[in-house]
């Protein structure tokens, strides 16, 4: 099985201790992974704003990049539920479908395909997992608290195997943390103060750590802790399932 | 509803300056959220009824031609009498007509959103007729000269304490009041008399029946009730898509309806209305005001099944925080900025954009509308009419070249993180609104492309 590596922009740039965890991760379970150098962006970025019609780029660079991979992995929600749902190429639309189909939010593949059941590392923290909208409602990889259904939950699964974890229990267990891509500049005031919510929250329950799926929610909370002068950190999931 | 030049992003500000208010806000809706999740998880069968509510409004927008003639056929045969307007200044000239033709200026009216969207209370005082409104919450913000915030709780932005100071105000309470039971008592008093007084009383539909030719209005208060019985003229205001196909339907959606409002088991009150009492007239409006157009919108025409609940807006994040007003809008939240686009795109082309796209909406929506989608697909329909802001635009522009070529996205990236030049948090590349009250992310050493082709390649 070959994994083609889709690592989101923003990650890229800002965390690539998430994306270096996710690729180590793979490897340990015996994946066998390649980061297409040519990649760049999936193009939600100007497809939320608005701009769909300027992403035929992205999505041209992205079917390029992954076409020939078994699977796609990301460690992103928001990423990868852009390419299930936008990732469109007119002159190539089956290959385009197909490209979306086989790609993967990091723990869902590992729940779903690799079938993880054992991980072997320790996290002695306390730890508030925020579900970001776009993996739990959009990808399904956690139950959403409006629908009545059982619950379950991918990444809550993974951390269940992780030696000296605390998980804690939220007041608001799947509350948006207001980041949105451009909404967290044109909306400023409300996007701040759904983070600050969000934040306050996790610190109610005393946390050391906020960890989850996607990248950019734990940035938004992050540069609100940071700003609080707060300990607490942010920790993408990979780094915790990774162990180092 | 009264225009404004400030788009949603400016009013949701200046509501965000009172974070304390911001917080009772969010408080008081979530609770009612809670309520209904409390509600809803007692019913095994809440999907279902969901998915059975979906497809019968599917099928009503599907067949809405035929049964609308079914039902001006069957409330006609029940002795009410039928009127069209094909948009709002039809149906306010319909009312005028009809309260002039008896000689009465003066009318209550129970909850209707519908003559929100008409502004009927305003074309009706232009033509020196008083409107009083007997919801509870529609007569504090009437009294306030306010239109309302919420579809279902139309004063839920206003404290205990305020609603005080209009009642010692307006209805003669001692001043400094705010004890609930005595400001209810109060305006029970007060609407008590309007009720006794008033020949003609107006009520939204909540529900009417093609197949009986009956329509259905929920209040908890008992208002509609009280107008419409003492009055000898009932006008039922109704949005053409308020149809259903069959009275046993109703089974369906007067279980769906106030579990997802409020988190009651049903209203109070659902009162049938089906033929008027001797000597008494009810008229029914049958109101188009753009919805037929909408209908023609495949992308956006399941936003027709709403029901008016309220849900979209307990659950939004976003309409917690910033208000009911500042969606400039009669129907404001998730569901409001999905339908006002259709009204007028150019005056409402903020509002699709007021949104993280967290998609809870959606998913409390009891006739499964798929509202975070079509804030997606308004959003792309926007753009492309134009009106989106030009720095914006430029901002985008910019960002698609560099995402769309590696080379650049790779040099971009080395000269200094490309993503806070250019998106998503500095759009316009002016001040950085982003770091108002957030910290940037410290930028590492290497990206992780530039890591890899050091230690892996």
């Amino acid at each position: 099985m070959t994994v083609g590596l889709f690592i989101p922009c923003y990650v890229d740039q800002f965390y690539p201790n998430a994306a270096i965890a996710t690729l180590r991760l793979l490897e340990k379970l015996n994946v066998n992974v390649v980061f297409p150098l040519k990649q760049t962006c999936c193009g939600q970025p100007m497809a939320n704003s608005g701009f769909e019609h300027l992403t035929g780029g992205c999505n041209r660079l992205f079917i390029d990049n992954f076409q020939d991979f078994d699977y796609i992995v990301a460690p992103s929600g928001s990423c990868v539920l852009h390419i299930r749902e936008h990732l469109h190429d007119p002159e190539r639309e089956i290959l385009a479908k197909s490209v979306s189909h086989k790609i993967y939010e990091l723990t869902a593949f590992l729940t779903d395909v690799l079938k993880v059941t054992e991980l072997n590392v320790s996290f002695p923290h306390r730890v508030g997992v925020h579900q970001s909208c776009h993996g739990q409602r959009g990808l399904m990889l956690s139950q959403m608290s409006e629908l009545v259904a059982a619950p379950f939950s991918k990444p809550g699964y993974l951390l269940s195997m992780v030696n000296g974890l605390q998980l804690v229990e939220l007041d608001r267990k799947d509350e948006c943390c207001g980041f949105g891509g451009t909404f967290c500049v044109t909306e400023e005031a409300v996007s701040v103060k759904m983070g600050k919510d969000r934040v306050a929250d996790h610190l109610r329950q005393g946390v050391e750590y906020i960890t989850g799926v996607d990248m950019s929610c734990l940035m938004h909370m992050e540069g609100i802790l940071n700003r609080m002068g707060s300990k607490v950190k942010v920790i993408h999931i990979a780094e915790i399932l990774n162990g180092e | 509803m009264e225009k404004t030049s400030q788009d949603h992003s400016e009013l949701a500000a200046n509501f965000n300056k009172d974070e304390e208010r911001v917080d009772w806000h969010d408080e008081t809706l979530w609770w009612i959220r809670q309520k209904r999740d409390k509600n809803v998880h007692q019913l095994p069968e809440w999907e279902t009824l969901r998915e059975v509510a979906s497809q019968i409004k599917n099928n009503v927008l599907s067949r809405l031609h035929i049964y609308l003639k079914q039902f001006e056929k069957n409330a006609t045969y029940n002795g009410m009498i039928v009127h069209w307007a094909a948009d709002a200044a039809e149906h306010n000239q319909i009312v005028l007509d009809l309260l002039q033709g008896r000689g009465v200026d003066r009318m209550v009216k129970s909850k209707s959103m519908l003559t929100e969207e008409c502004g009927l209370n305003e074309f009706l005082a232009e033509h020196g007729v008083e409107v009083v409104d007997s919801d509870l919450g529609e007569r504090i913000v009437q009294l306030a000269k306010e239109p309302p915030s919420h579809i279902v709780l139309p004063c839920i932005h206003k404290k205990k304490e305020e609603i005080g100071e209009l009642f010692y105000k307006y209805l003669g309470t001692p001043a400094g009041v705010s004890d609930p039971q005595i400001l209810t008592e109060t305006a029970r008093q007060h609407l008590r008399e309007i009720f006794l007084t008033r020949k003609v009383a107006l009520t939204g539909v909540n529900f009417a029946v093609a197949e009986t030719g009956e329509f259905v209005v929920c209040t908890n208060e008992g208002n509609a009730d009280m107008g419409a019985h003492l009055a000898d003229i009932h006008i039922a205001s109704m949005g053409i898509e308020k149809l259903i196909p069959e009275k046993k339907h109703l089974g369906v959606f007067l279980r769906l309806l106030t579990r997802s409002a409020t988190g009651q088991p049903i209203t109070t009150y659902s009162s049938h209305f089906k033929r008027p009492s001797l000597g008494k007239e009810i008229h029914v409006i049958l109101v188009d005001n753009g919805r037929s157009i909408h209908l023609g919108k495949p992308d956006f025409r399941e936003s027709l099944k709403c029901i008016r609940c309220g849900a979209c807006m307990n659950t939004c994040p976003v309409y917690r925080r910033s208000g009911g007003h500042s969606y400039h809008n009669a129907v404001a939240g998730p569901i409001g900025s999905i339908l006002a686009p259709n009204f007028d795109m150019e005056k409402n082309a903020d509002l699709p954009f007021a949104s993280t796209l967290c998609g809870s909406c959606s998913n409390v929506c009891p006739v499964k509308i798929n509202i975070h989608e079509q804030l997606y697909k308004w959003r792309q329909v926007i753009v492309q009419a134009g009106l989106a802001p030009v720095a914006k635009k430029a901002g985008m522009q910019v960002m698609t070249a560099v995402l769309s070529s590696p080379g650049l996205y790779n040099s971009a990236g080395k000269v200094g993180r490309w993503v806070f030049k250019y998106a998503p948090f500095a759009v316009n590349n002016q001040l950085n609104p982003w770091y108002k009250q957030r910290d940037l992310p410290s930028a590492p050493k290497q990206s992780f492309k530039e890591w890899y082709l050091t230690n892996k390649a």
